[in-house]
């Protein structure tokens, strides 16, 4: 093979990567239009109606959008209190030792478990806990996933974390040190303040998962299609509405429900971007 | 005297809290694993479990008033995520890696760092979007939910990680080895095909493994593309089933509920194993 | 050395190589190199002497942007108009860091000149290839019962031989050396220079050196670069003895560099 064929060959495997993202971008914008020519693109945005019935059909995605928003930042938050020990423990306390990388070794486990097991861990362990609190009559609801999806987004926000804290330079702790500082002081003033952006990062990379997580959530959000009133309702994400509805679905509901994926492919994106560029300046 | 015993206390408190909250972290993996294991081990070792297909709702309703294990299996299931996994795979596989050879190749190019920003956006994608996509792609135009479908959105998926693990194992390589090579007077696409890529194996090979890992449990990009099936289907542009597939039916129906936890158990032994040995090979790939 | 004719493999005249456009790294560089010597190249960081000697088996083209001017010919061919793999296929090249392929066998490194390029040989025409090389540079005897064990698997300085092999195996014209022994310690690179002695008979050495005392022992010829030009180019002993240009007198000195 010539030089030239092979660095063709090379470049046209690159290529299939913007064909793939192109397309799909293609696909769901052109997918999404008779939505949007039917209802308005802000007023796809800004209703909460999702009415199926023939001949007065509606759909509007703002009650997935909170949804989305409400259950996914509930999952950081939920995340926080173990992630960012997590991190401490492998990228400073026992930085190098074989107890921090067991623990990264079950950390990396649990994103290995499918999403449709932490479902089923979720309705079988959970939500009877969530039941006998007199939480939620059904036991669903976005309490019921938030906890859930928290769990499932710790590996991607602890290990990024540990990374970026197991890379503030020594001098800087030693410096810290000889004047007397705790670890804890240590922690606080210097390690955290230092890492600070990169650790928000890797929550920002990690909110990206928790926004299209699908299985999971639609197991145990409870799939109702009202903006929920408060993290004890029921309701739907934008990735639960398109697994639950998507079967059934065709014409306008089918094309509002691509529009849902449009929206969810953009948000993530955005916020991909965002954590990416964040993680640039850090020069990781 | 008075700050000094409370700083002691405070930076003796942070320890524990790190370690107690870093510990807890590994209660729920033990916890998802004991109680699929404690409630589906009994099903997976009936012999009839990896050889039938999915039993009918009757008939598992039938052993079960007679107090019965339920007949049936998953066959099905393992059949089709063989199947489309299989196709995905091996699609994925050059097209990953021709292209992550391009990106360790051009680091500088402008084209390459576009084709770098989608890899990763692509990777960020969620999988139901992936689903929607495939939808549009395959199964519109067959007319037909496929295992072709299925296989399409599992190849999306997989790609973004077999390509940066590819880029990043070929830009580890020092670049002598390439200027080795060519010095022999070899032409350019063998020193990458025969010097570079073998000594990127492991990495690559680490990539591919986590790459399967990722997507054989997936569930939702298969519901809205390959669909499922009751029987073991080989054809692959008719509707197929999957494990992850049969969790999410029999989830939904209260006669297969106890076959639930064996599908999963078995689900994710096959995903873990394939998680502990790539974790193992690109340990000792890192060292050497 | 006074008897022999002198017969010339390699003249280079004008050379020019330049990687920003205006900015010459070497600057119209005119040498002649003797066959069956060693020819030193010499002179501080910088001043385009491992530029020049990739140049003659064309390993700049690998990196965008250099352009090079003049004539460089090996045995009367003009390698800037020859197709690049017979260039170096004529022209082996040794590297500053050994770098045996990690995946292959001391075997196969030896005779991968011959196995990347798809060139056919039987069994006992490889054995043949491998045992001389491997005796070429006196690694033979340390290897031959180990040959199918990684090339890694060896020492600092066996690898580099191993690599000298390798380079050899395709029976060179000429071999290129760009600071072979810089990443090795003093036992290993004595090694080396015996061996490079050794191996005038059989092939035309071109050596980059920052080492003065190494270009001094081994080599007939030295030439003295700086700033990209050819400062002084004579015969060892006499630019070691009595230098005609004073940045030469200065560098041997050691006022700098």
């Amino acid at each position: 093979m010539s030089d030239k064929a092979f660095k063709t060959l090379l470049w046209f495997a690159a290529s299939i990567i913007l064909i793939i993202t192109g397309g799909m971008l293609y696909s769901l914008t052109s997918g999404a239009i008779p939505a949007f020519k039917q209802f308005g693109f802000f007023e796809f945005l800004s209703s909460s109606e999702w009415n199926p019935t023939e001949g007065s059909e509606k759909y509007g995605a703002l009650a997935f959008i909170i949804g989305t928003i409400i259950t996914s930042i509930l999952g950081i938050l939920f995340c926080l209190p173990f992630s960012l020990p997590v991190a401490l423990f492998i990228g400073e306390y026992f930085k190098g030792k074989k107890i921090a990388s067991l623990l990264g070794t079950i950390v990396d486990l649990l994103a290995g478990i499918p999403s449709i097991v932490y479902g089923l861990w979720g309705f079988y362990a959970l939500r009877p806990i969530i039941m006998s609190l007199g939480l939620s009559p059904q036991g669903f609801g976005i309490l019921t996933a938030s906890p859930v999806l928290g769990i499932m987004i710790i590996p991607y926000a602890a290990s990024l974390s540990a990374e970026f804290i197991r890379m503030v330079p020594n001098d800087l702790k030693e410096g810290a040190y000889s004047m007397g500082a705790t670890r804890a002081e240590v922690i606080q003033h210097i390690i955290l303040p230092i890492s600070g952006s990169g650790i928000f990062s890797s929550y920002i990379l990690a909110l990206g998962r928790a926004l299209g997580e699908t299985m999971a959530v639609t197991m145990l959000i409870g799939n109702a299609n009202g903006i929920p009133n408060s993290i004890f309702d029921t309701g739907n994400t934008m990735a639960s509405i398109i697994a639950n509805q998507f079967g059934e679905a065709y014409g306008l509901k089918l094309s509002s429900l691509i529009a849902v994926g449009l929206l969810l492919f953009l948000i993530t994106a955005i916020i991909n971007f965002i954590g990416k560029l964040i993680i640039k300046r850090n020069n990781l | 005297m008075n700050t000094f015993t409370y700083r002691k206390i405070k930076n003796a408190s942070l320890y524990v809290l790190v370690c107690l909250f870093a510990g807890l972290t590994a209660v729920p993996l033990f916890a998802i694993l004991g109680q699929v294991l404690i409630k589906g081990w009994r099903q997976l070792i009936v012999s009839d479990f990896f050889v039938k297909s999915t039993p009918t709702t009757l008939d598992a309703l039938i052993a079960l008033r007679s107090g019965e294990i339920i007949p049936g299996g998953i066959a099905n299931g393992i059949v089709g995520t063989i199947l489309m996994v299989l196709m995905a795979t091996f699609i994925a596989i050059p097209i990953g890696i021709f292209a992550g050879i391009y990106l360790a190749e051009y680091k500088t190019s402008k084209y390459a760092s576009i084709i770098r920003f989608l890899t990763d956006l692509l990777q960020g994608v969620p999988s139901i979007v992936v689903g929607v996509v495939a939808f549009i792609w395959v199964v519109i135009p067959l007319k037909s939910y496929s295992a072709l479908a299925g296989s399409a959105a599992l190849t999306v998926m997989m790609l973004p990680l077999i390509i940066r693990s590819t880029e990043e194992t070929m830009k580890m390589i020092p670049n002598t080895m390439k200027e080795a090579g060519l010095a022999l007077g070899t032409s350019y696409p063998i020193v990458i095909l025969r010097v570079m890529l073998p000594s990127a194996f492991g990495g690559i090979f680490t990539g591919v493994l986590l790459a399967v890992s990722r997507v054989i449990g997936e569930t939702a990009p298969l519901m809205l593309t390959a669909l499922g099936s009751t029987m073991i289907q080989w054809d692959v542009t008719r509707p197929n089933s999957a494990v992850s597939l049969l969790i999410w039916e029999f989830y939904n129906d209260p006669n297969l509920q106890s076959l639930v936890w064996s599908a999963s158990l078995f689900l994710l032994i096959f995903v873990l194993t394939l998680n502990i040995i790539a974790k193992q090979i690109a340990k000792k790939w890192r060292i050497q | 050395m006074e008897n022999t004719i002198k017969e010339n493999i390699l003249t280079l005249k004008d050379v020019c190589i330049s990687y920003t456009p205006g900015q010459n790294a070497v600057n119209m560089v005119t040498a002649d190199i003797q066959k069956g010597l060693i020819t030193s190249i010499m002179g501080p960081s910088g001043c385009g002497k491992s530029t020049l000697l990739r140049a003659i088996n064309r390993m700049h083209e690998l990196y965008p942007g250099i352009t090079i001017t003049g004539d460089i010919k090996l045995n009367n061919k003009d390698i800037l108009k020859m197709n690049a793999i017979e260039v170096r296929r004529m022209a082996g090249m040794v590297f500053q860091r050994p770098n045996p392929f990690p995946t292959l066998s001391i075997y196969d490194n030896v005779i991968a000149g011959y196995t990347l390029n798809g060139i056919k040989k039987t069994k006992d025409e490889k054995d043949e290839i491998v045992e001389n090389s491997l005796k070429n540079v006196a690694l033979w005897d340390e290897v031959k019962d180990v040959l199918q064990k990684k090339g890694t698997f060896l020492s600092g300085g066996q690898q580099q031989r191993l690599c000298i092999a390798r380079a050899l195996a395709l029976k060179p014209d000429i071999l290129l050396m760009d600071e072979p022994t810089s990443a090795l310690d003093p036992i290993a690179t004595n090694r080396i220079e015996e061996l490079l002695v050794e191996l005038k008979k059989e092939v035309t050495i071109v050596i980059v050196t920052h080492n003065m005392s190494q270009a001094a022992r081994i080599s007939d010829y030295s030439m003295f670069m700086y700033l990209g030009d050819l400062i002084e180019y004579d015969t060892t002993k006499k630019m070691f003895t009595n230098p005609q240009d004073k940045r030469t007198e200065e560098y041997l000195t050691g006022k700098f560099g």
